[in-house]
């Protein structure tokens, strides 16, 4: 903006002309290859890391283990037999790795879109209700011994709910719905379930009901089996897909739904698909794997930080990063102790240092 | 094309702030809204922007009632420029002047080459292509609102509608910006502007519209316009109206709030 000092009469001779001629393509070049190199690395450590996660468990499998499956010339130097690999994959370690990489992409997505919409670095996917309105039907269902497909179905209704409540109050409360007002609301809501789940932790019986209910409240892979991925990939594919879809939109969203609007955007349309699509995603995650914290606020942060605020890019990232995230979270849980860890501590001792870091970091950069 | 507002009546809830508008802006035009704070510049604008709903009265676009047009039509042809804001993430420059084309999309898909170079194109015309790669939260106040004209420029929109885009510039941005509007102006797109300096719409204006209590006070050309009675009477100071002349001899108008 230093240009050369224009004389205080504005005359119509100094007025710059435009140089149609002169385009910079450098940018353009750049924008078109963007992220790209990112998604790369991604992928191949998604990739790698799933390979390396079906060798940790109880029974830790070798690599001839493996590939003894694809190439019968292997099986001289395995040390599982290839009906005790098979088993095993199919049934256990494939079904939780699958889980593991579907909530970790969905919550991240989620809680990437809601930051996007809410406008607000600190909302994570729950904000609206979504997990304590599970965790209590998850809760309750516990206490009433409704068998493990009846918690989840409970779970999934109570949290679902839970955001149609929290959208009830919200336009009762007032006419349009202003998103700090959904927020509140949320929080209020969020609050009444706990105080619910409290309730029940404090009628379960202690030694049966409570220690079961305590730890799906911290969140676990644990029980996840081949049937609860039917449960849970249709909503997390479509909803991720869905909000994948929306992030450019999303990206004059985050500059207000005024702006929004004065741009062209359907803001009532994108705002409801968002929401939809989001709740939809932490519900079935919650419903299946109880109450995994961090994991949606922490890895858009994470991803805003490494490759920019740009919601095309923020998405897709967030979405490989949230899986290879919980996916490691979900190995050291099982590998760090004897007993098997709850997920929501692990994904909340790692979470915590790497977000002090890149607040820390952030800083220095906004300071200059 | 020709936007024209007809007995409109707009505000921020059921009770307007400005009432019977009748105001008519062609490309080429270039219309400068004055008054002061609280008088209901902004609501109008607002109005025009699609933010807000008109209360009352009709406004016409190329021709068709405001209804007729979707939120995506609409802002294919006119551009709303806010005053320069913090958005709470970091985005950069360049793609937040590509957000501007965001109408010219299906919902579901984003910005490709052209656009990118549309981007471009519209930060060149305000000298801010070195900017490109910058990221829009670390920009001065000044540069901030220089990309979002840029924006409103890549929306290719033919009215262009104001928020006192000088309010956060110093006196070289002032009249580089106003110069980019003048020569907009010129290829044809319609301005309006609203603005807390009489300076600018005596040098820029072809229209000037006076707003307060409630109404259009004053509307015409700005020398009949803006005469120290009528500011006097808008902003409740005395004004200095006076000519001076400019390096080839040719008499220029100032006015000027007095201090005394």
């Amino acid at each position: 903006m230093s240009g050369p000092a224009t004389a205080a009469v504005v005359s119509e001779r100094s007025s710059p002309t435009p140089r149609p001629g002169k385009l910079p393509t450098t940018i353009s070049r750049r924008r078109a290859g963007h992220g790209r190199g990112h998604m790369a690395v991604l992928v191949t450590a998604l990739f790698i890391s799933v390979l390396v996660s079906l060798r940790f468990g109880a029974h830790p499998l070798s690599w001839p283990d493996l590939l003894q499956l694809q190439f019968p010339s292997w099986a001289g130097s395995a040390h599982t037999d290839r009906e005790t690999v098979v088993a095993l994959l199919y049934e256990i370690r494939l079904p939780r790795v699958c889980a593991a990489l579907l909530i970790g992409a969905g919550l991240s997505v989620a809680g990437a879109s809601y930051q996007g919409l809410f406008r607000n670095s600190l909302v994570s996917p729950d904000i609206l209700g979504a997990s304590s309105g599970a965790a209590f039907g998850a809760a309750l269902g516990i206490m009433l011994s409704l068998g493990i497909v009846g918690v989840q179905a409970l779970a999934f209704v109570t949290g679902l709910g839970a955001v149609i409540g929290t959208f009830a109050l919200s336009r009762a409360m007032g006419g349009s719905h202003s998103a700090l007002r959904l927020v509140l609301t949320g929080m209020v809501v969020g609050s009444l379930f706990m105080a619910g789940i409290a309730v029940i932790k404090t009628l379960a019986d202690p030694y049966s009901k409570l220690p079961l209910i305590t730890f799906w409240l911290l969140g676990s892979l644990s029980s996840v089996t081949r049937g609860d991925l039917w449960l849970l990939a249709p909503p997390v594919v479509i909803g991720s897909t869905v909000l994948l879809l929306l992030r450019w939109p999303l990206n004059a969203m985050a500059l207000g739904e005024e702006e929004a609007r004065s741009l062209g955007v359907p803001t009532g349309q994108v705002r409801m698909w968002t929401l939809i699509s989001a709740t939809l995603v932490t519900s079935v995650a919650v419903a299946v794997a109880g109450v995994i914290g961090w994991i949606g606020l922490m890895v858009p942060h994470l991803v805003r930080f490494w490759i920019g605020a740009n919601h095309r890019d923020l998405l897709p990232s967030s979405l490989l990063i949230g899986a290879i995230f919980l996916l490691w979270a979900d190995n050291l849980a099982r590998w760090l102790f004897v007993v098997e860890l709850p997920l929501g501590v692990v994904t909340c001792a790692c979470g915590v240092p790497v977000f002090l870091l890149v607040l820390r970091r952030s800083q220095r950069a906004w300071s200059n | 094309m020709r936007l024209a507002l007809e007995n409109l009546s707009c505000g921020y809830t059921r009770s307007p702030v400005l009432t019977g508008i009748d105001l008519t802006v062609e490309t080429g035009e270039f219309v400068c809204l004055l008054g002061p704070n609280g008088s209901g510049k902004t609501a109008l604008l607002k109005t025009l922007a699609g933010v807000l709903l008109p209360l009352a009265g009709r406004m016409n676009l190329d021709g068709r009632s405001w209804d007729e047009w979707s939120a995506r039509d609409r802002a294919g042809r006119l551009a709303y420029v806010p005053q320069a804001h913090a958005p709470v993430f970091a985005f950069k420059v360049i793609d937040l002047v590509a957000m501007g084309r965001t109408a010219r999309w299906p919902l579901w898909s984003g910005p490709t080459e052209v656009d990118w170079q549309a981007a471009e194109r519209a930060l060149l015309m305000v000298e801010m292509e070195a900017f490109a790669d910058r990221l829009y939260t670390e920009l001065s106040g000044g540069e901030r609102q220089m990309v979002l004209i840029a924006r409103a420029l890549a929306q290719e929109a033919r009215f262009l509608v104001l928020d006192e885009p000088a309010s956060s510039l110093d006196f070289g941005n002032q009249v580089r910006m106003l110069q980019t509007l003048r020569r907009l102006v010129r290829d044809g797109m319609g301005v309006l502007m609203a603005t807390h300096h009489p300076e600018h719409a005596l040098r820029c204006a072809t229209l000037v519209a006076v707003v307060g209590e409630g109404r259009i006070q004053q509307l015409g050309p700005p020398a009949e316009v803006l005469t120290a009675e009528h500011l006097q009477e808008a902003y409740r100071v005395p004004f200095l109206v006076s000519t001076v002349f400019d390096h080839n001899c040719q008499p220029i108008r100032i006015c000027v709030p007095h201090i005394n």
